[in-house]
């Protein structure tokens, strides 16, 4: 296929139409010095030399092959079957737009069905949209799904400050302009006493008559598990939804938001054979009930039967979003990370039920392990006592950026200081444990964190 | 195209019955949306509206429109039973298909049947 737009037939009758002679007239306004000015550049390299050179700068980077990472604050070093990566190279996936016209895309419409579907079932919840751009996005599109579905006659939102604060932030940004009160969001007057029971009673007391949409985190983002299901009741009884947004990991062995009424799931679906890859691209899940698929952002992929009977998938739903129903659309991001969400297809079909269950029960185990002998350690301890699932908040004697420079000399990534989010837990560092931590890491960790303790 | 002769027409399609209050979207609209696959009603018993503001949202298999108050006046009746059957929008547009009831409404303005039919034939062309 030739892709150049134009002939010089065309190019010329075109010239000729807007009144110049060649192309350079048009640039005529710019100095002609500065049309091409001389850069300062090297010997272009050959072939050879650049690979080595570009390999050199990679190798420099210290990542989580080289070091022992307990970091996790919202993205997860999870161990990612090499079958993932080899699926999504294939040529019929690996594109740079994701095509959804049905004659031709059956693959990838499937492929998007069969992610709808597992998500929704790992959620608990009825129906999955085909993806957004990550967790943060996700949190905010479920924002603007509860203000359609008052039609803008509810104008607050109600967020726990233990949600994730980078989501929070995403959500400040989206809502600007919208007239939107968000209550709940100020990590500053929270002190680590009432975080320890920023319960539901905080919560509920914030949710009135003019709250649309609830937001709260699960596990939240110091790891702790809650059962929401009252909160849920109570927020239902002013007449609010409410969206959980939650680790996909945690819900293969827990409670889903699902069971626990909610209206609305999102997430950052990261942990489901997505890398690191120092911060994307990652993949935000969206589910909610059948009662508000209209009012759901994001594509939708659905099954039918073509003109020969033969099982097929299609948009559907269309009519909902930005392309037909312009600004009255709940959202005007159609965009889906449809390589991601196959990744994540692919990742949630080779675990399985048991398998991802597994996944979930290392991370468990190794994270109570790990709270067990890192709170034996003089000056350290567990910040909080409600139950958690793979992340915790270890106080520390001295500040932990100090901590982690010195866990860094020993070849280990430490965790995420909470005291630049919450000034109330300087000195309170985050740890996440997964699969990928052996008990001898655990026991190095604490062995040089004793040490720490000592100097 | 079915135009009944007692009721009045808007210029966005939709109709009004001055005897009963009753309104909703003409036989020539639902022809041109095609099959409607969900409708919204966007206002509650009890609101007064005014003329030409949005009463419902329609979507189709081909697009999305929006309904328009035919009068001004307050709302006294909500259809609640299209959102589970949108596609009696199709069938029967000016008997089950109703939208709202809207009582005080001056209908004065509004085309009656056979300027509502030389206006759906100009568009046609």
């Amino acid at each position: 296929m030739n892709f150049i737009p134009i002939s010089p037939k065309e190019r010329d009758a075109m010239l000729e139409t807007v009144g110049v002679k060649k192309i350079d007239d048009l640039f005529e306004d710019i100095p002609a010095s500065h049309r091409f000015p001389k850069l300062n550049l090297p010997p272009a390299l050959t072939e050879m030399e650049a690979a080595i050179s570009l390999g050199e700068w990679a190798a420099a980077n210290e990542t989580t092959r080289d070091l022992v990472s307990f970091l996790g604050a919202g993205v997860y070093n999870h161990y990612i079957p090499s079958a993932v990566d080899h699926i999504l190279r294939r040529g019929e996936f690996y594109t740079a737009y994701t095509p959804y016209q049905p004659e031709i895309s059956q693959g990838t419409l499937q492929a998007i069905f069969e992610y709808q579907s597992l998500i929704a079932a790992l959620t608990g919840m009825e129906v999955s949209n085909a993806s957004h751009y990550d967790g943060a996005t996700a949190v905010a599109e479920s924002v603007n799904m509860a203000y359609a579905q008052f039609r803008g006659k509810r104008t607050k939102v109600v967020i726990s400050p233990t949600v994730h604060p980078q989501y929070r932030e995403t959500l400040r940004t989206y809502v600007q302009g919208m007239g939107l009160e968000l209550a709940g969001d100020d990590a500053q007057a929270v002190t680590s006493d009432q975080l320890s029971v920023i319960s539901e009673e905080t919560l509920i007391s914030l949710v009135d008559e003019n709250t649309a949409l609830v937001i709260v985190q699960y596990p939240d983002f110091f790891g702790r598990i809650f059962d929401y299901t009252k909160l849920i009741e109570a927020a239902h009884g002013k007449g609010a939804l409410v969206c959980v947004a939650a680790n996909p990991t945690t819900l293969a062995l827990l409670k889903t938001p699902g069971e626990m009424g909610a209206d609305i799931v999102v997430g950052e679906g990261q942990p489901l054979g997505i890398p690191l890859s120092f911060g994307g691209p990652y993949l935000g899940f969206f589910t909610t009930r059948k009662q508000y698929i209209h009012k759901m952002a994001g594509r939708l992929v659905g099954e039918t039967v073509d003109n020969r009977g033969q099982k097929a998938y299609v948009l559907t739903l269309t009519a909902r979003e930005q392309h037909i129903k312009r600004e009255r659309a709940t959202s005007n991001i159609c965009t889906n990370q449809g390589l991601m969400a196959l990744a994540s297809a692919v990742y949630l079909s080779l675990l399985g039920q048991t398998g991802l269950r597994q996944v979930a029960e290392l991370c468990y185990h190794k994270a109570h392990y790990a709270a067990g002998q890192l709170s034996k350690i003089p000056g350290f301890g567990l910040c909080f006592a409600d139950p958690f699932f793979h992340e915790f908040s270890l106080c520390c004697p001295r500040p932990v950026e100090e901590i982690n420079a010195h866990l860094l000399e020993h070849g280990i990534i430490g965790g995420y200081d909470l005291g630049q989010d919450y000034p109330a837990l300087k000195d309170h560092m985050l740890l996440a444990f997964t699969e990928m931590n052996s008990k001898e890491d655990i026991d190095y960790l604490v062995d040089i964190l004793s040490e720490a303790s000592h100097d | 195209m079915n135009i009944p002769s007692n009721l009045k027409y808007a210029k966005t399609d939709e109709w009004f019955n001055p005897t009963d209050g009753s309104a909703g979207l003409s036989d020539y609209a639902q022809g041109q949306l095609s099959d409607i696959v969900f409708v919204e009603i966007l206002v509650s018993v009890g609101d007064t509206i005014e003329a030409g503001k949005p009463i419902a949202s329609v979507e189709s298999v081909k697009a999305a429109a929006e309904s328009y108050a035919p009068v001004s006046g307050k709302v006294v009746a909500v259809n609640d039973g299209l959102a589970d059957s949108p596609e009696i929008l199709n069938s029967d547009p000016y008997g089950a298909g109703w939208m709202v009831k809207i009582e005080g409404g001056d209908a004065s303005g509004m085309m009656d049947a056979a300027a509502y039919e030389k206006y759906c034939e100009e568009r046609a062309h």
